[in-house]
């Protein structure tokens, strides 16, 4: 067991933690967070991912120990302290774009961090960048138009 | 149940009133994913409150015995209970399929549930709505014409009264009756409406959605140790290598299944890991590798029937040109993106399992008859998990979960699959070979058609209560086996062409396979209706007319002509471009369900096709929500674009090899085409299920496309690569 600290949406967090714990295990065990979806376990599927250092990350392979000292943010964190849901999650609403959610996460994540690093980003640019996300009920022309739709918010 | 009895203590008379909606009326609602103590109220169907009851907070229930997949189940049941008491969703709640609580429905499948529950709901509603009137003209001596309900109460000569003040201590017991008015059918205020889902939200916050996300205190963590092989036996295990290690709580085994649990989740992960390498195993029979599908398929043993010969088929077979081609879909998976998961509990003789079962009542009876308990003494409640749209491992894991927990009593145990075990252990789609031949007389009509088919079962769900049905049903000592021979009913869904004919014959071959198989979406619909649908390709341009007007020259239904008829205006302007096709497919689900028409402009290059677009025209009847309904039809066709495209189970001599999303690739972003769907609601008639109407359609429309393309007929699934 080591001690980790890193912040988790805004918050600071230490850990008593086995340090092989990949990431995705602590939040959703000791942090009690449920964005952050088990899909695959191998970093082929994106139901995982977060936003280390503001960059969409699978969260299930990556060790605690190896983010230490860095920032985590999960979907609980995307939406201000108010309550208001980020751009993204809104246009996902808006679009109604799901069926069973599971995959959601990910999409949701993984798109904040495209349209962070490139709020213009196109069509093809966001399609490319979501390429690892897994979803099996067919919602991605959905998922799309909610990307798309939040870019110009 | 405390608060039940602290609220009935208080509201005295007012409690006797609710006996309206039966004895048990007043339930308290299950907040959030734990479970409450069993109620034990009546679930016969015909009773009002099986569907409605009331809440001590005011609120009123709606019930279904089905379950959500993500189909929007739960926003369409909501939607027909809001009609009818004219109330907003802020006054209902939802409770989904749970043992002992709601209604047996049996299975959520089928497309069945709009059919079946809401309008079991939309009826209990709706004489809820009449006994409340018919108290008021009686106590306020009024007219019942002009009287209206609103958000949980009756307003006359506009006063407001909650149903508590009307029903004012009476003590009136009713079954649902035949009510004089619908307002879904008069009003449709709700109904009809693209009403949103209100259960979107939890999961864009991230809140405590999925059984995957239910977590109790002490809760420990189970792993399964696989074995290598579906005939593997257990030879040996040495529980020493992993009871030093940390959170190690107890290894379970019963024969062949071998659990490990820990204190932790990853811990559970690292001990099963550690056990993989460890365990001994016997292994049986290699499992056969045939070069040749078609033949290997035909090879295995089988039970054949002459399911439907109508006309004289030996006799039109020779009055004119002979069409024949075979085709064929491979083993596909459900491939859940959520690996299945359970939480049971065994406490004081009790065991309370969630799980994301389709059908919480046969999972009860199979579960009490593997770990040997009372019916009574098995309690499980729905809670959704990670769709799939089909019979995964929902079932299997749920059964593991109960093995594991009776043996640590006390305790809340979750298991979930890992990624590995959902692809390797799941039970597929089964494989089929579908093979037509068809004459055409010299006016290219279609005189006679024999469609011969072979498939493996299309359901081996837990119905009978029989444990073979359930994974770890065949690795205990003693086994209970492995499900016998499937049922016909799936394998020759839409067998039967929509097109009108003189003679048809229908065979069916049903063999038994290596591979686990149940019920994957549309069940065999996916690939008769592929089939049938490239066939008809082939015999319009034999016939020398064009796909359109040669399935709309077989038509007879106005239905389907306007389905088919409208997808035609639709596409008229689409015209495809260099190395592009458009293709087209149709059928009604089930001949009796949804009608689906589906065209599909693929491009193709370098033999690798990229479904560009897809247009749907839908008619399921009376539509209850048009955005539910899109977006089933929408996933559908994507769906179907990736089994079409993509998918095929793979094994080697000793287990399946399609173990991750690397060795069984699906349809991703780059790949995903526009989709368009257009939805002919007719509300004045009942609703049809649709759920899965599209899967076969799209796949046609897919292939035909790319024949239109390249000149190359696929008639083996997947597509993959086209060598032209």
């Amino acid at each position: 067991m080591e001690t980790i600290s890193l912040t988790v949406n805004g918050n600071p967090v230490q850990l008593d933690i086995d340090p092989a714990t990949p990431l995705l295990y602590a939040l959703r065990e000791e942090l009690q967070l449920n964005g952050p979806k088990f899909g695959c376990g191998l970093q082929q599927c994106g139901a995982c991912m977060v936003l280390l250092d503001g960059e969409a990350t699978p969260s299930c392979v990556l060790p605690i120990a190896a983010v230490e000292g860095k920032e985590v943010t999960t979907l609980e964190g995307l939406a201000g302290k108010d309550g208001k849901l980020h751009p993204v999650q809104q246009a996902f609403l808006e679009e109604q774009a799901a069926q069973c959610g599971y995959c959601l996460n990910g999409m949701v994540i993984n798109a904040v961090s495209v349209l962070d690093a490139n709020p213009s980003a196109t069509e093809a640019e966001i399609r490319e960048a979501l390429d690892i996300n897994i979803c099996r009920c067919g919602t991605h022309s959905r998922i799309l138009n909610a990307i798309l739709k939040s870019r110009k918010s | 149940m405390s608060n039940r009895r602290t609220f009935i203590k208080q509201a005295g008379s007012i409690t006797i009133g609710f006996s309206i909606l039966g004895p048990m009326a007043c339930t308290t609602e299950n907040k959030d994913l734990s479970l409450g103590e069993v109620p034990g109220v009546l679930t016969d169907p015909d009773r009002i409150d099986s569907w409605i009851r009331l809440l001590e907070d005011g609120r009123i229930q709606v019930i279904t015995g089905k379950m959500e997949l993500g189909q929007g189940l739960s926003t369409a049941i909501l939607q027909v209970a809001a009609e009818e008491l004219n109330t907003s969703f802020d006054t209902l709640s939802l409770q989904l399929a749970e043992t002992g609580v709601t209604p047996d429905e049996g299975i959520t499948a089928g497309s069945r549930s709009m059919e079946t529950s809401a309008m079991s709901v939309r009826q209990a509603a709706a004489c809820l709505r009449e006994i409340l009137f018919g108290l008021v003209v009686e106590e306020y001596k009024t007219e019942a014409e002009g009287l209206e309900m609103e958000n949980g109460a009756v307003i006359v000569n506009g006063v407001s009264l909650s149903f508590a003040e009307i029903l004012n201590g009476k003590k009136i017991e009713k079954t649902v009756f035949e009510p004089r008015e619908y307002y879904g059918k008069t009003r449709r205020k709700f109904v009809g409406q693209p009403i949103p889902r209100p259960d979107l939200e939890k999961m864009v916050r991230g809140e405590a959605f999925y059984v995957q996300d239910l977590r109790f205190p002490g809760m420990v963590h189970a792993r399964i140790i696989r074995p290598p092989a579906y005939s593997a036996a257990l030879a040996g295990v040495d529980e020493a290598t992993v009871s030093d290690k940390l959170g190690f709580v107890q290894l379970v085994r019963k024969g062949t299944f071998l659990a490990v649990v820990a204190e932790k989740e990853f811990q559970a992960v690292q001990l099963q890991r550690v056990l993989d390498g460890k365990v001994t195993w016997e292994i049986g029979e290699p499992l056969e590798q045939p070069e040749d599908l078609k033949a290997f398929i035909k090879s295995l043993p089988q039970d054949s029937n002459t399911d439907e010969d109508k006309g004289d088929w030996e006799r039109v077979k020779e009055g004119g040109t002979l069409v024949k081609a075979s085709y064929s879909k491979p083993w596909i998976m459900h491939a859940a993106n959520g690996p299945s998961c359970a939480v049971a509990l065994f406490e004081e003789g009790m065991l309370h399992i969630w799980c994301h079962s389709q059908g919480v009542y046969p999972l009860r009876e199979t579960i009490a008859k593997m770990v040997d308990l009372q019916l009574e003494k098995v309690h499980i409640k729905g809670v959704p998990g990670s769709g799939c749209y089909g019979h995964n491992a929902a079932d299997d894991v749920a059964g593991e979960a109960a093995l594991i927990a009776v043996e640590i009593p006390g305790k809340h145990v979750r298991l979930q699959w890992m990624r590995n075990e959902e692809h390797a252990w799941e039970p597929y789609g089964t494989a089929m070979v579908m093979e037509h031949e068809a004459t055409l007389d010299s006016n290219g009509k279609i005189k006679g058609w024999h469609y011969e088919l072979w498939s493996d079962a299309h359901s081996t769900r837990p119905t009978s209560g029989d444990p073979a049905n359930l994974l770890p049903g065949r690795f205990l000592e003693p086994s209970f086996g492995t499900p016998g021979q499937g049922w016909r009913g799936g394998a020759i869904r839409n067998a039967p062409p929509i097109y009108n004919t003189d003679a048809f014959r229908l065979t069916s071959h049903i063999y038994q396979g290596p591979l686990r198989v149940s019920a994957l979406r549309s069940l065999g619909a996916y690939a008769n209706v592929f089939s049938i649908e490239c066939f008809m390709d082939e015999l319009a341009e034999k016939a020398g007319q064009d796909p359109f007007s040669f399935r709309l020259a077989h038509l007879k239904d106005e239905r389907a002509i306007a389905c088919v008829g409208r997808l035609k205006q639709i596409t008229a302007a689409v015209t495809p471009g260099e190395r592009q096709g458009l293709g087209i497919g149709f059928a009604r689900y089930k001949n009796s369900a949804s009608y689906c028409a589906v065209a599909a402009l693929v491009e193709v290059n370098d033999g690798l096709p990229v479904v560009k677009q897809m247009w749907s025209v839908i008619d399921a009847g009376e539509c209850i929500n048009p955005d539910g309904l899109i977006n089933q039809t929408e996933g559908g066709m994507i769906q179907s674009a990736s089994w079409t495209l993509k998918e095929a189970v793979k094994w080697n001599e000793t287990h399946i090899s399609s173990i991750d999303w690397q060795s069984y690739p699906v349809l991703r972003f780059k790949e995903i085409p526009k989709v368009e769907v257009e939805v002919i609601d007719r509300p004045e008639l009942p609703p049809l299920g649709a759920g899965e109407a599209a899967q076969g359609p799209a796949a046609a429309a897919i292939v035909n496309a790319i024949y239109k393309a390249t000149g190359v007929r696929v008639r083996d699934l997947p597509v993959g690569r086209i060598s032209s």
